[in-house]
């Protein structure tokens, strides 16, 4: 066998995932278990007590609410490739889960899976960085609701603490008929990318841009904002963005760097990749009109 | 530590079985079971070798365990053939030459299976997509694909 051994045990509501959280040492929550069954069977990892929250219903599922929607952290990716209501309403996020790994990965791995183990060329929390997403966290003391903006801590790391779970993620949907955009660059279809940029683009109905979003993963130890060059593309037409403080802005990253491949080639990708995601975001604002 | 109790349907059986929590799904299939024609190649997920269908989905079994069957529907490649007589896809892969190394086959056959019940009538990108996921470090994927697209052609004629 190759997991190390463990203590398994299969929680069917919230509250004993919280209990079973407050009074175990050395714990390992398992959602889909597509980054975490790998490092178990590498023995990377080796939990005293596995906690399989895969037979929670309440913490899977996309709601639709007041103002939003909701997706259950243990939503499969499958499901969220299949949602009309994401096709529709965050339309961003299926272009993007269309890249993330294959079908045999995509039927089991979940979204709150993806943004807790938080691989910086993770596409999902990449895209809630986007879209100002609200990470719903359960812990001892209750619900707490936490800004993307906090989510990410650096490399593999989350906002939640031993004792904290994630139970949903909230997303506020662009206005309809919002531009996005999305291009990646991986060796092979279905790997993780080295790096990847999202673009989203709100214009009136002169075309002239009202709101806009640029991201760029897999560049940094966690997904990056450019914020200046998101405030000097409103106010331009649609028609004619300037590209050039979006490449500036590419060009004063902080990259990570590794064997395979050095800093200067991922902040290359980011700036041909923002291009990219960006012309497509206008294009696609042009045909949901 | 100590084994749970799985009842599951496996193949259309049903079948009752204990299993240690820390063994993955192909581990248990091929050990405990006796089943190998589910194949591991990587067992950290890469090669999709070991994909077996759980309740209806594609799945890698090395990144499941045993115990999270518990309820659920198996099928493996065993499962596939009927009477003695190979499945339309099977047979498929037989004619066009998609059954190369064998190795990687049981993989192939049932991402594929799972695939073409919910996409009828793929296309050729379609289909390269579907298995993207399984690595041929042989010849390629030709023959494999051309497999997939006649079984649906076959399927799709028929009255
Ligand atoms: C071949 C292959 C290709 C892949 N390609 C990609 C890719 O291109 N892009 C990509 O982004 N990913 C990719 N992945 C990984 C992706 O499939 C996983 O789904 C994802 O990284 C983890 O989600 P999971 O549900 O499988 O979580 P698990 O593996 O079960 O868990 C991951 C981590 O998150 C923790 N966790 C999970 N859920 C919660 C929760 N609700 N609260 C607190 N902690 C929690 C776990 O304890 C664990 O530490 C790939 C995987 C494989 C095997
Ligand atoms: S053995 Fe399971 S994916 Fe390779
Ligand atoms: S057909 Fe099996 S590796 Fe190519």
């Amino acid at each position: 066998m190759k997991p190390p051994p463990f203590q398994y045990h299969r929680p069917q509501t919230r509250e004993e995932l919280g209990a079973l959280l407050a009074n175990l040492d050395n714990v390992k929550i398992l959602a889909g278990g597509q980054s975490l069954m790998p490092m178990l069977n590498l023995r990377v990892v080796a939990p005293d007590h596995l906690i399989d929250i895969n037979r929670i219903p309440e913490l899977a599922g996309i709601r639709e609410t007041t103002d939003g929607i909701e997706i259950g952290a243990m939503t499969r990716q499958a499901d969220i490739l299949a949602s009309p209501i994401i096709r529709d309403r965050l339309p961003l996020l299926a272009r993007a889960l269309e890249h993330v790994g294959h079908i045999q990965t995509r039927s089991r791995g979940t979204i709150g899976g993806s943004c807790c183990h938080l691989d910086p060329s993770a596409e999902q929390p990449a895209i809630c960085a986007a879209l100002d997403a609200e990470f719903v966290a359960i812990g001892p003391k209750g619900r707490r609701v936490i800004a993307a903006a906090d989510w990410f801590q650096g490399m593999l790391q989350s906002a939640l603490d031993d004792l904290e779970f994630l139970e949903a993620v909230r997303f506020k949907p662009w206005a309809k008929g919002h531009g996005y955009g999305f291009a990646e660059y991986a060796r092979r279809h279905g790997d993780f990318a080295i790096s990847g940029a999202a673009a989203l683009l709100e214009a009136d109905g002169g075309g002239s841009i009202t709101r806009a979003a640029l991201l760029v993963f897999g560049v940094e130890e966690a997904p990056r904002r450019l914020s200046e060059a998101e405030a000097a593309l409103v106010g331009q037409n649609i028609g004619e963005i300037a590209l050039a403080p979006i490449l500036d802005a590419a060009r004063a990253l902080h990259p990570m760097e590794d064997v395979q491949v050095t800093a200067d080639y991922r902040r290359h990708l980011a700036g041909t990749l923002l291009g990219r995601a960006v012309r497509e975001a206008c294009v696609s604002r042009e045909q949901r009109q | 530590m100590s084994e749970r109790h799985l009842s599951f349907t496996l193949n259309g059986e049903r079948r009752e079985a204990n299993a240690d929590p820390r063994m993955h799904l192909a581990d248990f299939l091929r050990h405990g079971l006796g089943l190998t024609g589910t194949h591991v190649g990587c067992e950290h997920g890469v090669c999709g070798a070991c994909t077996v269908i759980v309740d209806g989905a594609p799945v890698r079994s090395c990144l499941m365990l045993a115990v999270q069957v518990d309820g659920c529907t198996v099928e493996t490649v065993e499962g596939l053939a009927k009477g003695g007589e190979l499945s339309p896809l099977q047979q498929a892969f037989a004619n066009h030459h998609g059954l190369q190394c064998g190795f990687c086959t049981p993989g192939m056959l049932m991402t594929l299976e799972a695939f073409l019940r919910v996409t009828p009538s793929p296309t050729e990108q379609d289909v390269r997509i579907a298995i993207s996921g399984n690595t041929c470090r042989c010849t390629g994927y030709q023959g494999i694909v051309e497999a997939a697209l006649t079984t649906t052609a076959a399927k799709g004629s028929r009255p």
